[in-house]
């Protein structure tokens, strides 16, 4: 290239003749394999265009041999999806809940469709397997605030509770302590009285006679008399040794001073009627269904 | 008093003065904040210029000494050097949000210190301030030694640097505090955006005039790559970030596009600043320290012009691969997946290029470890910028995106080629810098090599099972037609991957801070160059 190039010793190859800061350059040609690799690329990149929508045009693009498009594809696999589920999920919509639990092969679907929908939607609250936490009810066990019967489950699913839906399960836990409708000491010794109900030790100094007599004036109307609770207003068993919000006396103080609210969302509209059936009989079957 | 030194000391006292007003009427804190850094900085900068004006000698120092040139490596030294502190300050942000991910009760609830804003603080960390000082520092170096003359501009060069850095504090401050326009890569806010433009313009011009007034006939390799990355860059962070601010006394802004088209813009950008910011600059160390330590030259001229341009032509159009199946039309998804399959040969000419550098001397790999460091990061290179296209591929696609492959990849990158071929610039650059006759310990560079290898394996590694595993546990139908498992299920198989890929994050900082110390007592106890062929510096 120029009069200063020279050999390099250990490869034979020229270099350019050009050196900055002690750097010089072989003059080597292309690597074959190189060149051929990246002529490959190419042609098969032009192939592609061929096939393949691929270039803008001024108010269009190439379409490509086959006028393939992706939303095409999406709609053949969702198609395909269909036929697999087929006509059976239109049939579990049309079901009578009964029914779907005495048919082993629809249970079978339900419970598939029902464990899919429940882990997308229904986990992030009550936990993959149904657990629950503090506040969001298990659903394992036979405790049942809005009834445990597939019916019952369907339709709080579709509605949920206090979710602003018209049929939404309706009715909380009153604030007794911060409506002034008790005193402290007096939702202490209810508190107390509540965890005698399961067998649970009660505080030093605390009236037995008392904590009966408020119970009954206070909370008897919605848990019932012997604390068994009232699935229609959502007010839970406080006898059954299980606790949505703890069972020490500090969680029981702080119920009973501010109440509780919680709320689960209703379904209906996010999920179609099939999903919703089956995610009942998927929660009926957790174990603790009545 | 120089013409440079009177402007910028007035612009940066009528600057502070300004400030100081806006951080008074600010319509949020954060902003608030800013003002204030943005008055301090011009104060600072204001007493800097006239106390640098009234020490020094009255001639500003010769363009050259004894007919060598003078080089100015004051502002290197300083980028070479914060280089190091962003990198250990990037990698630990990094460890933490790998645990806060194995475990998330590490976010201890805390919003300054949760994943969603110490993610961007360890991207921007690692990529704009580690890598960033690195080629600012590399780039400055490589231009005054290949062209044989001292950096064009007085004051400029630092202006590049500190003003470089100082819109890194703003960045990273701003996540910290919420401040962000959501855009992967580019999430500073308007004002951060508008003065990384008056920074840049100005390291661009300090680069071109110093090529242009070169003393040699041709343009060395390094500076084509250097001088398409800082201009890419530029075109990209235009066109990227174009918004308008709520309030020109606010944080906040929206960014002029909208919808398909502002994420096209985006991942355009994004891709880009992997291929101008992460490969061109990265290529361009690499053409200058792998012949220097190997003492080789250069395997080939010609596949070192064909490869640059193939390269520079084809990485524009490969960012639509970021958005395949989605709202973008098929056929710019046709576009970025083809330019991606034809971009794997241009990438490998540059780790051919590299790798048979050094021909003749693959024995040096047994003796010198940084040379090892250098010669593998280009291995790393190699091996990304196949898996790059390869993932580009729509049926590959499918699988990977979205997934931690795509993360495991990165950081192949990233670690592998980007932060080895760093490090390796930054063994090299510190003795030749701080005029000393070696590193203070090839050992410990050894054990830097071995300790980070191990890490970047680990975390690579990992990736690659739980990503390919997560995207196959999304696509896994039941008989019945059902998904198998729900999200969580797959977030609960990757906590062992998670918790490896933390450990290989830990190596791989307990590798740079080895590193750390090996430079600083390198600078400290090194042995002087006595017979150096480069003049001696003034002091800067």
């Amino acid at each position: 290239m120029t009069d200063h190039s020279e050999i390099d010793k250990v490869t034979g190859t020229s270099t350019t003749g050009h050196e900055w800061d002690g750097i010089k350059e072989l003059n080597t040609p292309l690597p074959r394999w190189w060149v051929w690799t990246f002529y490959a690329t190419i042609f098969w990149s032009i192939g592609y265009w061929i096939v393949y929508p691929a270039w803008p045009l001024v108010s269009s693009y190439t379409t490509g041999m086959f006028n393939y498009s992706s939303r095409a594809d999406v709609a053949v696999e969702l198609a395909n999806l269909a036929k697999i589920r087929g006509e059976k999920m239109v049939k579990l919509a049309a079901t009578p809940l009964a029914e779907i639990e005495k048919d082993p092969a629809m249970l079978a679907l339900a419970r598939a469709s029902g464990k899919a929908a429940f882990g997308d939607n229904c986990a992030p609250c009550h936990g993959t397997g149904g657990a629950g936490a503090k506040g969001y009810p298990n659903l394992n066990d036979d405790e049942w605030i809005w009834g445990g019967k597939p019916d019952q489950i369907e339709k709080t699913i579709q509605f949920g509770a206090r979710s602003g839906h018209a049929k939404a399960h309706e009715g909380a836990m009153l604030a007794f302590g911060k409506d002034g409708v008790l005193k402290p000491a007096e939702i202490v010794t209810v508190a107390n009285y509540v965890r005698s109900l399961s067998g649970l030790s009660t505080g030093a100094g605390y009236d037995a006679a008392a904590g009966k007599k408020l119970f009954a004036d206070n909370c008897a109307s919605c848990h019932g008399d012997a604390g068994k609770g009232n699935q229609e207003m959502g007010a839970p068993n406080l006898t059954d040794k299980i606790w949505l919000y703890g069972s020490d006396e500090a969680s029981l103080v702080e119920t009973i001073t501010n109440g509780r609210a919680g709320v689960m969302p209703a379904w209906v509209g996010r999920l179609d009627p099939a999903t919703i059936r089956a995610l009942a009989v998927y929660v009926h079957s957790l174990g603790g269904g009545q | 008093m120089t013409q440079g030194e009177a402007g910028l000391g007035a612009l940066s006292a009528v600057s502070a003065f300004v400030f100081v007003f806006v951080a008074a009427k600010a319509a949020d804190g954060a902003f608030a904040f800013h003002a204030a850094l943005f008055a301090v900085f011009s104060l600072w900068a204001c007493f800097a210029i006239f106390n640098r004006y009234f020490s020094r000698a009255a001639a500003l120092p010769p363009q050259e000494i004894n007919g060598r040139p003078n080089y100015n490596f004051g502002p290197i030294k300083f980028s070479a050097a914060i280089a190091m502190f962003w990198g250990i300050a990037g990698f630990l942000v990094g460890l933490i949000i790998a645990l806060q991910l194995a475990f998330p009760v590490l976010n201890f609830d805390l919003p300054w210190i949760s994943f969603g804003r110490l993610r961007p603080l360890h991207t921007s960390a690692v990529i704009f301030a580690f890598g960033g000082n690195v080629l600012i520092a590399s780039s400055f170096y490589v231009v005054q030694k290949s062209c044989r003359v001292r950096l064009a501009g007085d004051l400029a060069p630092w202006f590049v640097v500190l003003g470089y850095n100082f819109f890194i504090l703003i960045a990273g401050t701003g996540y910290l505090l919420g401040v962000t326009q959501g855009k992967e890569y580019a999430e500073p806010e308007w004002y951060a955006d508008l003065w990384l433009t008056v920074v840049w313009v100005v390291y661009l011009l300090v680069f071109l005039i110093t090529v242009i007034k070169r003393k040699e006939p041709h343009i060395f390799v390094a500076n084509w790559f250097f001088l398409a990355f800082i201009v890419t860059i530029a075109v990209l962070h235009l066109g990227n970030n174009p918004g308008l601010p709520v309030s020109l006394l606010g944080s906040k802004s929206y960014i002029a596009w909208g919808g398909v088209q502002d994420a096209m813009f985006q991942w355009w950008y994004g891709h880009n600043a992997v291929g101008f910011f992460l490969t061109a600059g990265f290529l361009a160390i690499m053409y200058y320290f792998v012949p220097k330590r190997a003492d080789r030259p250069i395997y080939s001229y010609r596949l070192s012009i064909i490869h640059f341009w193939a390269l520079i032509f084809l990485y524009i159009w490969a960012g639509p691969h970021h958005l395949h199946y989605t709202a973008l039309p098929d056929w710019a998804q046709t576009l970025g997946m083809t330019f991606s399959i034809m971009l794997w040969m241009p990438s490998w000419g540059g780790m051919i290029n590299g790798l048979l550098t050094l021909s003749g001397a693959w024995d040096k790999l047994r003796t010198d470890p940084v040379l090892r460091m250098l010669v593998v990061s280009v291995a790393f290179y190699g091996m990304s910028t196949f898996e790059g296209p390869m993932m580009s591929i729509k049926v590959v696609n499918s699988l990977s995106h979205y997934t931690d492959w795509t993360i495991g990849h990165v950081h192949s990158g990233a670690l592998g080629w980007v932060g080895f071929v760093s490090f390796g610039a930054l063994y090299c650059l510190v003795p030749w810098l701080w005029n000393k006759k070696q590193l203070y310990s090839l050992k410990l560079v050894n054990w830097h090599f071995w300790i980070s290898t191990l890490g970047i394996v680990l975390y690579i590694s990992a990736m690659w099972v739980s990503g390919i595993m997560q995207g196959l546990m999304w696509r896994a139908y039941t008989a019945l037609g059902f998904l198998e498992y729900s999200f969580i299920e797959t977030v609960e198989a990757m906590h062992p991957f998670y918790v490896t890929r933390a450990l290989g994050g830990a190596l791989f900082l307990i590798g740079s801070l080895i590193m750390a110390y090996n430079l600083w007592m390198t600078v400290r106890v090194g042995e002087e160059e006595v017979a150096s062929p480069v003049a001696l510096q003034p002091a800067e």
